[in-house]
């Protein structure tokens, strides 16, 4: 039997933030019960429904392992609950390939009060889908996205992680540690996306992460990026750098049109969630790519990422 | 060789230093115990503390719940030192403590009731274990971040060489890494790197006054090492240690005296091969494991402690303790071991065998010093420890490896040993907690605040001093005399150094290949997939503070393998921590590990806190528990409860799915219309 999605929507519509779990139950489930309720729920959810985009900031954390974003993640999440916004949390953890099981451990190192109803952290598995996203974070994420305050999607990787997250965040951060020499490369030479903001962790080592930031800034100065800021962060006692964090964040959320990133993420989504389902094959009876992304950019931007992924599969036939 | 052609030594050797690992419930109980031990011939003393005064928590702290004077004794204060210490002469004694992230407060403690003995610093001996990094690897009972605790252990050894100099202030550890899965070549390889973090720590600490003392420091670290039933590899594996340890004095400390370059070490043989089925056969293994470290004379122990037959069904009684005191003074004071020089000097195989562990230790080491040293390689350690520890496993359960009584001639009659009520085992009053929870309460009531307050405000400047000016050991020792609580003390310096969480090791577990019957749990899991609609989620968890992790461990790996999402929460949970995890996790099952034996506790505190979080997933539970708190626990509402005899960890996995199974269709997340509201 299938939860109610219409009544967790509405539930998370009014940021009763109770009804986050049985929420992501449902929008993780692959049953046809469950995908129809599940449904139901991203729908009240909608732009069309909310009369324009939900409210949170959602914001994509990725970077290499090792790197520290649990810690970055903890002293962020210590920050915004002083600020008094609710935050909710998606871990994504790669599974094994071999056994589809995974090992989510990420929770354990993010340290928060657990009689906080403000903090909700879920972790998820990358499922079979290589290398991306899991197959319902985007859901979720636009589901929590009109609840709480923050939404933060955190991945694992370089190169590829950012340009997923990007098609669900409205700010993206990377994090590279000190002497982390895979990001600058990946950055110069255009492996990878240029981030919103850039994060240094490890800040107390000193020099080599006072090296690591002037290296990334000055490969920003010569890509014609000045737009990105680039802060350097310790979680060690004494923290220094969080607060400075999360006002770049804002900032960045504060410039950004955020109904106009959120449509093209979303179109951009749609296409992505089209191609895995229907392959190649599917794209060229639609008429390729162009013709794809022609049809999404005359739809209704009320549509939520469901109803674009069916439009382009109506027009298949 | 003595003599010339006696096989004989000319005079018989001393015989090593026998202790028992003791200490449970009060001060005061411990003191009459040791004082009785010590009357049936035991030469020295081995503190174990209960886990809150290990993790330093007092015992009126939430995190204590259900552990106080539980797997031994609770010091909070001076008060409770000397109590524990009464009658005994400190001058005389020689105190070896099991206490790592809050040794120094724990010596700090000894050292000021001394004092009230009379007794100066000068003249104590013993040892304190002091072994962070092991912590983080594999016992679990750190408090503070790897850079802050390294250098409250270089301040110990900085203070004692000068001020306490008899005392061993650190014993690098391989014991708990064997525990831990390690194979010999392990064992070494981290025991070493390990040792040379420490000494390279106290020699920056130290400045230019380490070169002068380093001699002295590297003659002052000894170690604790385990032993287990292949004694044969086992002796060879010390007899690798000692060559290791002094090239390592030599090459990179310069040390020069002999005496100093000697391998010195304490052991406690291993616990980890003890088994819960027929347990009396313990008692054999018990003996051959003590051969491998008093054989040979070239590699005898220092310092012997043997667990009792007992461990894997709870904690022993004094009889229990009595019976494997009685072994080493038999071995010692029957046999003729002690009689001879080396027997195995000019033994082809013994040769063979220390250079085969040499070559394997010394490329696992360069590996460590790679990763930068042995804290930056805290979380490679972990993961090859984790994957030994499975591979053991697997050897078990196919069979590979025999281990009698358990996986093969498990036909048994019923033991006497384990007839009576309790089951053969010691059971710790459970009021004790509310009683200790009391007497630290008015103990802080009785003291002169303003002192306590002022010395942990000194406390705090010392730590926060970015250039560490002043050794720590200074103001813990004023504040132990001020009257200071155990919990007080380490909050002072959480606050300054931050909280940590060490790496858990199961990320970096290598995936497994598969064989038949993990292969039809996979295809089982992919079946219960379809029904659920999700992929089977469990959360694995230690509530309580026991840091013995291991088990939690190979069952989190396991369910990955079996193709289960799986979130390991770790050590040091809470209940409330537990039921925020399992709700927002969205979990269909929970899995909790504890072998403190507080599971009678904490157990139904975690299903309370479940059902109150609205969560109805089922509870199974694994670790040491007596048979007799099983119904008990099933009727908290435990699902299943696993022990060590539940050696197949792949059946525990099947229970696991059908159990997931049986509840399908049923939603394991009820939420209730009383909303949490957003905060």
């Amino acid at each position: 039997m299938s939860a109610d999605g219409a009544a967790l929507g509405a539930r998370l519509r009014e940021r009763d933030l109770g009804a986050a779990p049985a929420a992501l139950n449902l929008i993780e489930s692959t049953a046809p019960g469950d995908r129809e309720q599940a449904a139901a729920l991203l729908r009240e959810l909608s732009p069309a429904v909310l009369g324009g985009e939900a409210p949170a900031h959602v914001i994509g954390v990725t970077g290499p392992p090792g790197a520290g974003k649990s810690t970055l993640l903890s002293a962020l999440l210590h920050a915004w609950r002083a600020r008094g916004r609710t935050v909710a949390m998606l871990a994504v953890d790669p599974s094994s390939r071999r056994s589809g099981g995974s090992l989510l451990g990420d929770r354990a190192r993010i340290d928060f009060d657990p009689a906080d109803s403000g903090v909700l952290i879920r972790s998820t598995a990358a499922g079979e889908r290589l290398g991306g996203l899991a197959r319902a974070t985007r859901a979720a994420a636009g589901a929590l996205a009109g609840a709480f305050d923050v939404v933060v999607i955190e991945t694992v990787g370089v190169g590829q992680a950012e340009t997923e997250v990007a098609e669900v965040a409205d700010t993206v951060a990377v994090v590279v540690q000190p002497g982390g020499g895979d990001v600058l490369q990946f950055l110069k030479a255009g492996i990878m996306e240029i981030p919103d903001v850039l994060v240094v962790t490890k800040a107390d080592l000193g020099q080599i992460a006072l090296r690591t930031r002037r290296d990334l800034s000055a490969a920003l100065r010569s890509l014609g990026s000045s737009a990105t800021q680039v802060l350097a962060v310790s979680s060690l006692p004494p923290a220094s750098g969080v607060d400075e964090l999360v006002d770049a964040l804002e900032a960045h959320r504060a410039e950004l049109d955020v109904a106009e990133r959120r449509l093209a993420a979303r179109r951009s989504a749609a296409l992505t969630d089209f191609t895995i389902e229907h392959g190649e094959q599917g794209l060229r009876a639609i008429g390729g790519r162009a013709a794809a992304q022609a049809t999404l950019g005359a739809a209704d931007p009320g549509l939520d990422l469901a109803a674009l992924v069916a439009m382009l599969e109506r027009s298949m036939s | 060789m003595s003599g010339d052609h006696s096989p004989r030594l000319p005079e018989r050797d001393r015989p090593w230093m026998m202790r028992t690992y003791a200490g449970h419930s009060t001060a005061k109980a411990s003191n009459e115990l040791y004082r009785r031990n010590l009357e049936k011939g035991q030469t020295g003393l081995s503190v174990a503390f209960d886990l809150p005064t290990q993790t330093g928590y007092d015992p009126d702290d939430e995190l204590a719940r259900g552990e106080v004077g539980k797997v031994g004794v609770p010091i909070s204060h001076r008060g409770d030192m000397a109590a524990l210490m009464h009658g005994i002469p400190l001058d005389e004694m020689n105190t070896s403590m099991t206490i790592n992230a809050t040794a120094a407060w724990l010596l700090a403690l000894y050292i000021v009731a001394a004092e009230e003995q009379g007794v100066a610093e000068e003249q104590l001996q013993g040892t304190t274990q002091n072994d962070i990094i092991k912590e983080f690897l594999a016992r679990g009972t750190y408090a503070f971040p790897p850079a802050p605790s390294m250098r409250l252990i270089a301040d110990m050894i900085a203070y004692t060489v000068e001020h306490v100099p008899k005392w061993n202030p650190i014993n690098i550890c391989s014991y708990h890494l064997q525990e831990a899965g390690a194979t010999p070549v392990q064992e070494i390889a981290y025991a070493m790197s390990n040792a040379i973090a420490v000494l390279d720590a106290t020699r920056e600490r130290l400045g230019e006054r380490g070169r002068e003392v380093m001699e002295q420091v590297f003659g002052r670290i000894s170690f604790f090492v385990n032993a287990g039933v292949r004694f044969v590899e086992e002796h060879a594996k010390l007899r690798a240690m000692s060559i290791l340890w002094e090239e390592l004095g030599r090459e990179r400390y310069d040390v020069q005296d002999a005496r100093h370059l000697r391998f010195r070490y304490g052991v406690q043989v291993n616990s980890l091969g003890l088994t819960e089925a027929q347990p009396e056969n313990n008692v054999q293994r018990i003996v051959l494991e003590a051969l491998a470290v008093t054989l040979g004379r070239d590699a005898r122990a220092r310092a012997i402690q043997l667990p009792a037959w007992n461990e894997a069904l709870g904690l022993p009684r004094p009889w229990d303790q009595q019976w494997s005191l009685r072994i080493q003074q038999v071995l010692a004071y029957e046999t003729d071991i002690l009689e001879y020089p080396d027997i195995f000097e000019g033994s082809k195989v013994m040769e063979g065998l220390v250079s085969e562990l040499l070559d394997g230790a010394r490329a696992e080491m360069a590996v460590v010093a790679e990763h930068g040293g042995a804290v930056e390689a805290v979380s490679y350690m972990k993961g090859a420890l984790v994957d030994s520890h499975r591979e053991r496993i697997r050897r078990i359960e196919s069979g590979e490896q025999v281990v009698v009584g358990q996986n093969r001639f498990g036909e048994s009659e019923d033991s006497p040993l384990t007839a009576d009520a309790e089951g053969g085992i010691l059971v710790v009053d459970p009021k004790l907690e509310a009683e200790q929870v009391e007497a630290v309460r008015s103990w802080r009531a009785e003291r002169d605040q303003s002192a306590v307050d002022e010395a942990l405000a000194a406390l705090a400047a010392a730590a926060r001093d970015a250039d560490g000016a002043e050794n720590l050991m200074i103001p813990t020792i004023a504040a132990a005399r001020a009257g200071a609580t155990t919990g007080e003390w380490s909050m002072t310096l959480r606050e300054v150094f931050g909280s940590y969480r060490a790496p858990t090791g199961v990320g970096d577990a290598a995936a497994v290949a598969p064989d038949g019957e993990l292969s039809e749990l996979r295809a089982e899991v992919s079946r219960l997939q379809e029904k659920l609609g999700r992929r089977p989620k469990i959360l694995v968890g230690k509530p309580g503070l026991d840091g013995h992790s291991n088990g939690a461990e190979q069952i989190a790996v396991r369910a990955r393998d079996s193709g289960m999402d799986v979130v390991y929460e770790g050590i040091r949970l809470t209940p409330a921590q537990i039921a925020a995890s399992a709700l927002q996790e969205g979990v269909h099952v929970i899995g909790l590990s504890i072998l403190s034996g507080s599971h009678r506790e904490l157990i139904p505190a975690v299903i309370d806190a479940l059902r109150d979080a609205g969560v109805t997933a089922p509870v199974v539970v694994g670790g040491i528990i007596p048979e007799q708190d099983v119904a008990p626990l099933r009727e908290a509402g435990v699902a299943a409860v696993y022990t060590p005899k539940d050696f197949d960890i792949t059946r525990i996995m099947r229970d696991i799915v059908e159990l997931v199974g049986a509840g399908a269709g049923e939603s394991s997340v009820v939420v209730g219309s009383a909303a949490n509201g957003s905060a």
